[in-house]
């Protein structure tokens, strides 16, 4: 230990003490200076291995004298009175390696993931406490899915002082997202490199939980985790659904779907869950908004087989419809129609001319008026067909955007949104590219305004995201594998990363609100 | 739309989680100024119900928010955000003096929440809630582990946190109710402690006799629980309750095996004979046993069998000779062992032997004895049965329900905390800590 010295008048022969020379490493030190100059600023130094150092700034005392466990540092790699800051403040000198670790300061982090059950659409609150103080930290989640891919994100965190890393609160500075993102450890995800291309992160059986593992790792890495033992990790599970939600599938009347009933005795607003041309039968959305008390029915209007020459027409959905109003479980005239993609175009009809089905409301996500659902899907999937020239390939990557573009004027074209009669929630992405949706819904807005019904509808536009917006934390696909007939082509939906998932995080919450001031609301408060 | 029928929506958030989270359970779309009750109802595993109620006016809007609104009457009232669960009692016609404990700790429990009009007292079961949830309480995280021990004689379970590891670990002791409790451990290694359950009472020898361990059964346990590879030696605490502080404070200040990194003990005394074992416990109490009194309604208080606090020091553990860092849980009311006088004795002992820097007293007024992990339901007295004779009687435990529920609630909290002070933090952080 080296006390240095610096005056301008009296030499001085400083007298300093160490006790104990030897001790073991749990033992406290005394470090006292004597026979300085008094008011005399000095630095005390510990040095190891001339890899690390801790040094503290002090003044004598009137009697020249500085006393390690009674005076204050004033400045160095520790301030105030610490007895064994000397020792505890240690770090690389400058020009060390990044990451160094002594035996020494062996930590026992402690991870703190809360809740490690909760619905898909819960924030996590992810905290490691116990680190060193400016430890370098990976956090990385990981999650393997029903097809036995592997999906991980991770980011890089420094701690603060204490040791503590808080997600909510710290920014990553790096991996697979940036900044200050409390769920970007989910959102951000990706298949690890070596994955099979084109994936889509989908839960097919939703009443199991999606399993994460949150670990934490020493060091900023960014590959190679699997080979690494982990500080510390935890398991959490997502679910869709809340506990008491039933799930039951329906075939009746020829229509065929699952259905999802909240707990309780109800009866309970009730929904209809329609998504996209890709067909098959989607349940994850309905069992989630079961989960927020509607009774919802997951329709399934296109299957896999059919979709080149579906026979399904607007009767299909008007039986639907039926099928949920009358439920023993659903109030019937609390009812809503929900749709994403091709979806949102069939409720988008229904609202305009079914004389069945009468929503309250409706939520169209990345939908369209263009090509009514007049008759049966396969005249208007042939209508769609008929522009099929002006699909894009760039890259490899299959562009639909352009189909319905220019939005047509002729009203024979477009579904009539001036005869919708309920609100209507548009939600949009700037960046999609399957379809032209903005300016389907600028189109709309225009049409509605001299219709005299444009109080009606409410316009939710995300720049940055594209077509495929979802419940929120779900990873985003710029692009994924799409089966048409025969053919597998790769689909560009739109959007980057964080736009898109700020997009799922907001609108899911909108769209929750919307449904449930325009389905649960009492007489005194209602409002159109 | 004027006069129509109202569709309130009932919420609990979150649905799942752990016993000693908090939820928050929301009514909305009801008229306003409306008279409601909210009921919680849950079953055990040996089909009782229990059930707790709490009367609430809506709001302007028509909400109601258990966490910021009072309760007007019921099981509890006031602004009680958890009260309808630790309020919670059997049914009326159920058995008398049950206790509420959970025995698969892999099986959660499902607490239905219902919402009810107007300010209701009894006939639940015949009244048509207005809606209904439910609120899943688990006392294991995902991916705990549970392991049978039985190696060296010993008989307990080992539960581990998900994980690599390695761990810091609690060896994990109940009282005199014998048996095998798990479900502290099972919540201990959700927060990331190996913790190990131990039954030591009510086992019986290998002539088919009913035994008393000895001390070389704690140090076994303590050993098995040291050498495992997903456990930190050096980071080996031990949690007592009731008798089994006897044995924490015994083992701490004697053995030459066991060196717990800290401890804590619930609801005990340190009043033993030097160096003793568990046996001269019981033979200690059984001289007293004249010292039993009833309450009015034939309940057994016991808590005068080891007053009063004897003076000789040969009759207590010297608390002097402890190394490491103690917290005591002390219920005012205890009715069961003499654990306000002991723990002031402790002090005393601690001060003039010059270790009482290690000693943390948290003393909790109009508590009883069965001071649990939070949010369980308050148990004032329940049946026991008496290991020699296998009579049954009521014991009482002390306590009511309102304050005992603060301290389990501020008591865990505080045990979590100093645990992770003791066994997680670097030395220098815990003398800063803000946890």
């Amino acid at each position: 230990m080296v006390a240095t010295s610096r005056t301008l008048s009296t030499r001085v022969w400083p007298l300093h003490l160490v006790k104990p020379t030897r001790g073991l490493v749990d033992e406290k030190l005394k470090v006292i200076v004597r026979n300085l100059n008094p008011r005399q600023e000095v630095t005390l130094r510990c040095v190891h291995q001339d890899v690390w150092e801790g040094f503290g700034h002090y003044i004598s005392d009137q009697h020249g004298t500085v006393t390690v466990a009674k005076d204050a540092s004033m400045g160095g790699t520790y301030k105030g009175v610490e007895a064994m800051g000397l020792m505890w403040s240690m770090q690389p000198v400058p020009g060390s390696r990044k990451g160094l670790r002594t035996l020494s300061t062996r930590v026992w982090p402690l991870l703190l993931v809360k809740p490690t059950r909760g619905l898909v659409d819960e924030k996590l609150k992810v905290i490691v406490r116990n680190l060193n103080p400016r430890q370098e930290v990976t956090l990385r989640c990981v999650h393997q899915s029903e097809d036995k891919d592997v999906w991980e994100g991770f980011g890089h965190y420094i701690s603060d002082q204490h040791g503590t890393v808080t997600v909510a609160k710290d920014a990553s500075m790096g991996g697979t997202y940036k900044g200050v993102e409390a769920m970007g450890l989910m959102w951000s995800m990706q298949p690890v490199p070596g994955s099979r291309k084109g994936l889509r992160l989908r839960k097919k059986h939703v009443l199991s939980p999606m399993v994460f593992h949150i670990s934490v790792f020493d060091g900023h890495i960014t590959q190679g985790f699997s080979q690494l033992t982990a500080l510390a990790t935890h398991a959490v599970e997502r679910w869709y659904v809340a506990p008491g939600v039933q799930r039951v599938y329906l075939q009746e009347k020829g229509v065929q779907g699952t259905l999802f009933i909240p707990p309780g005795p109800g009866p309970f607003p009730g929904l209809l869950d329609l998504w996209g041309g890709g067909g098959g039968l989607v349940e994850y959305r309905a069992a989630l908004l079961a989960s927020h008390g509607f009774v919802s029915f997951a329709l399934e209007y296109l299957s896999s087989e059919e979709i080149n020459a579906p026979t399904t027409d607007v009767k299909y959905f008007e039986a639907a419809y039926q099928i949920l109003k009358s439920h023993a479980m659903v109030q019937k005239d609390r009812l809503a129609l929900f749709g994403l993609s091709f979806g949102s175009t069939i409720a988008l009809s229904m609202a305009a001319y079914s004389k069945i089905i009468k929503p309250r409301c409706c939520v169209c996500i990345s939908g369209s008026h263009v090509n009514a659902v007049q008759r049966t899907l396969s005249e208007t999937f042939q209508e769609i067909a008929k522009n099929v020239s002006k699909i894009r390939v760039e890259d490899g990557q299959v562009i639909w955007r352009d189909i319905i573009l220019p939005i047509p004027a002729d009203p024979s074209m477009k579904i009539d949104v001036g005869q919708i009669k309920c609100p209507v929630l548009l939600v949009n992405g700037s960046d999609d590219q399957n379809l032209a949706t903005v300016e389907s819904a600028e189109d709309m807005e225009r049409m509605m305004e001299k219709a005299g019904n444009r109080h009606l509808l409410q316009v939710l536009t995300y720049p940055g995201a594209g077509h495929l917006i979802e419940p929120p934390y779900t990873p985003h696909h710029r692009t994924s594998n799409f089966v048409i007939g025969k053919d597998k082509v790769l689909m560009l939906w739109g959007g980057q990363a964080k736009p898109h998932a700020d997009a799922q995080e907001d609108s899911w919450e909108k769209i929750v609100a919307f449904l449930q001031q325009h389905l649960y609301f009492t007489g005194s408060q209602a409002k159109l | 739309m004027a006069g129509e029928r109202p569709c309130p929506l009932l919420s609990v958030h979150p649905s799942r989680c752990l016993v000693d989270e908090k939820f928050e359970v929301l009514c909305q779309h009801l008229l306003p100024a409306l008279q409601v009750t909210l009921h919680a109802l849950l079953q055990t595993e040996d089909g009782d119900y229990w059930e707790a109620f709490g009367h609430y006016l809506s709001d302007a809007v028509g909400s109601v928010r258990v966490s910021e609104d009072a309760s007007l009457g019921g099981s509890y009232s006031g602004v009680e955000p958890m009260g309808l669960l630790w309020s919670m009692r059997p049914v009326p016609g159920s058995k008398t003096g049950l206790r509420l404990r959970k025995k698969d700790v892999f099986k959660p429990t499902d607490v239905n929440i219902s919402l009810y009009e107007g300010h209701l007292n009894e006939g639940f079961k015949d009244k048509h809630p207005l809606a209904s949830v439910v609120a899943q309480r688990w006392y294991t995280a995902p991916e705990v582990q549970r392991v049978e021990v039985k190696e060296k004689g010993l008989k307990g379970t080992l539960f581990i946190p998900p994980g690599p590891g390695p761990f810091p670990a609690v060896l994990d002791l109940w009282g005199g109710g014998g048996g095998l409790v798990e479900y502290r451990s099972a919540l201990l290694a959700s927060r990331g402690y190996v913790s190990l359950s131990l039954q030591y009472i009510g086992l019986t020898g290998d002539d088919g006799k009913p035994c008393i361990v000895g001390n070389d059964y704690f140090e076994a346990a303590f050993s098995i629980l040291k050498q495992h590879p997903q456990v930190c030696p050096d980071r080996v605490a031990m949690m007592g309750l009731s008798f089994g502080v006897s044995v924490t404070l015994g083992m701490a200040a004697y053995s030459s095996v066991i060196k717990p990194k800290c401890v804590v003990c619930v609801s005990g005394s340190h009043v033993m004979p030097v160096n003793g074992s568990l046996a001269d416990v019981f033979d200690e109490i059984k001289k007293n046993v004249k010292n039993s009194r009833f309450d009015e309604e034939q309940r057994v208080i016991w808590r005068d069998l080891l007053l009063p606090i004897p003076d000789d020091s040969s009759k207590k553990v010297e608390m002097g000779r402890i190394k490491c860092p103690v917290l005591l849980i002390v219920g005012e009311d205890d009715q069961n062992w003499p654990t306000s006088e002991s723990a002031e004795d402790m002090k005393q002992m601690m001060k003039q032997a010059g270790n009482s820097h290690l000693l943390t007293v948290l003393s909790y007024p109009e508590t009883g004895h069965l001071i649990e992990p939070p949010y369980s339901p308050h148990i004032k007295a329940s049946n026991f049965i008496l290991h020699e004779t296998r009579n049954k009687v009521v014991v009482l435990w002390g306590g009511h329900t309102v304050p005992h529920s603060r301290a389990q609630e501020d008591s865990w909290h505080k045990t979590l905390t100093f645990l992770e002070q003791h066994l997680y933090s670097n030395d220098r952080v815990a003398s800063r800590s803000n946890l």
